[in-house]
């Protein structure tokens, strides 16, 4: 396996900048163009919101930005937003033990089961803990 | 397995939604549910959502009207702030020292999990918020931030060379302006107060407020003024 | 389960440094959940505000009470001090929001 490329020297092993904590790095020209989000990143958020209030309190803000700062900085800078989101309540989740890994895993085979047999092709890779 | 889509009034799996009076208004470029394949991530959300409302965690009925809430929320909220600081100079002081309590005052409830601050534009100042470490925004006064606001490349060069960024946006400041970047860190919500702009004597509150951009209360816009005097005299006459 | 989070903030009385008074940002090493940024560890600005206390995210982070709440405080930086390569006026200022313990004294 090839060492991953490391785009920026002074966002890790450098001194010790995490791969979130990006102020001062010249990280590319502002995309400004927007669009509307999909409903499962809503319903990622929506979780969040329901998951860290009063009732539940299952997690925080403050863990969920942890688990999201833990990830490598490929994966960091690679997938999007929401992608970061679910996959970080997916993780908390199981470390609050509110489900366990294998019921996560069985569930998402059956969805994939689900669409495919609706006709709708779905994606083979999970993703990454 | 269950359906954790049901009785949720969002869209089915075939993209067609569900009841009448359904007003959402999608974005032109919103997946087509049915022929883009469905991705891992997508994927998990579902598996995530049907296990949590299998183990009485969560309803789909509490999930779909969050998912509402968020979807009402706009910068409309903020642009009726700024215009009543604007025609209001007691309640722009209020809400310069405790906006909290002054959002109140208009009903406004911003809850328990973080404090707000307002910045006010000046002629000799020009504030901008960002958030480097993740991407903080005040969500209950402007909706849901666009994707330049969460972007590496806006986190990471709005507090080195803000100038810079603020050119991008169209936005050019002179050498005696102060340019003050507030990066979220902690637990405040910063909302820009942007100057009220000329040719808007008289003018309602209601005027004023549709005025008001969603980025000129981050700090990556100004108000402009209205576009002709014609424009302000029709406005002025009601 | 994780503690209840109180509204944000409390009266800050025994704050440690006061409005106007010069401080340092500690560069101490990262253990965890942090949010102290890279660019401000050693720089020195002056307080412009106190926030109040707040629970500490460092151990809220970790599902953690975040006791006991910590002072945060508004600091004011120049740009000129921030940066070896700030391009723009020295009227330019940046703030953040820094809790009592990563700040001391400046020297």
């Amino acid at each position: 396996m090839s060492v991953p490329e490391r785009k920026n020297l002074a966002r890790r092993g450098g001194g010790g900048r995490a791969v979130h904590d990006v102020g001062g790095l010249d990280l590319g020209s502002i995309d400004r163009s927007e669009h509307d989000l999909a409903l499962w990143e809503k319903r990622t958020d929506a979780m969040l919101v329901l998951l860290r209030d009063n009732k539940r309190r299952v997690l925080s803000v403050d863990a969920h930005r942890r688990m999201i700062e833990s990830y490598g900085e490929q994966e960091y800078d690679r997938i999007t937003y929401y992608e970061k989101w679910i996959r970080a309540i997916r993780n908390l989740l199981v470390e609050q033990e509110v489900v366990r890994r294998e019921e996560i895993e069985a569930r998402v085979a059956e969805v994939r089961a689900k669409h495919e047999k609706a006709g709708r092709k779905a994606a083979k890779e999970t993703v990454p803990w | 397995m269950h359906d954790a889509d049901h009785p949720d009034h969002h869209h089915d799996e075939q993209g067609a939604p569900h009841g009448a009076g359904h007003g959402h208004l999608h974005g032109p470029f919103q997946k087509d549910h049915d022929t883009a394949p469905a991705g891992a991530y997508e994927m998990l959300e579902e598996a995530i959502r049907s296990l949590l409302i299998e183990k009485g965690v969560l309803t789909a009925q509490e999930i779909a009207a969050q998912v509402d809430l968020m979807d009402s929320r706009s910068p409309a909220l903020g642009a009726k702030v700024v215009a009543r600081a604007w025609v209001d100079p007691a309640f722009k002081r209020r809400l310069l020292k405790d906006t909290r309590a002054a959002l109140a005052e208009l009903g406004i409830d911003i809850g328990t999990l973080a404090e707000f601050r307002t910045v006010e534009n000046t002629p000799k100042l020009h504030n901008v918020i960002v958030c480097t470490l993740c991407s903080c925004y005040p969500k209950m006064l402007l909706g849901v931030p666009p994707a330049w606001y969460k972007s590496l490349a806006y986190r990471s060069r709005t507090v080195v060379d803000p100038r810079g960024v603020l050119a991008e946006f169209g936005v050019e400041l002179a050498k005696d302006v102060e340019v003050r970047v507030h990066d979220s860190t902690a637990d405040l919500r910063y909302i820009v107060l942007p100057m009220r702009p000329k040719g808007t004597r008289g003018w309602t509150e209601a005027d004023l407020a549709s005025l008001v951009t969603r980025d000129s209360m981050v700090g990556t816009a100004v108000v402009a003024p209205p576009v002709t005097p014609a424009a302000s005299r029709r406005r002025k006459a009601g | 389960m994780v503690r209840r989070r109180a509204p944000a903030a409390k009266p800050a009385t025994d704050a440690r440094f006061a409005p106007g008074e010069r401080v340092r940002v500690a560069a101490r090493p990262v253990l965890g959940h942090c949010r102290t940024p890279w660019y401000l560890k050693g720089k020195t600005g002056v307080v412009a505000a106190i926030h109040g206390r707040f629970r500490n995210p460092e151990l809220l982070a970790y599902h953690k009470p975040g006791l006991p709440a910590r002072v945060l405080y508004k600091v004011r930086f120049k740009q000129s001090d921030l940066w070896g390569r700030y391009h723009g006026p020295a009227g330019d200022h940046l703030e953040a929001d820094i809790y009592e313990h990563w700040l001391e004294p400046p020297n």
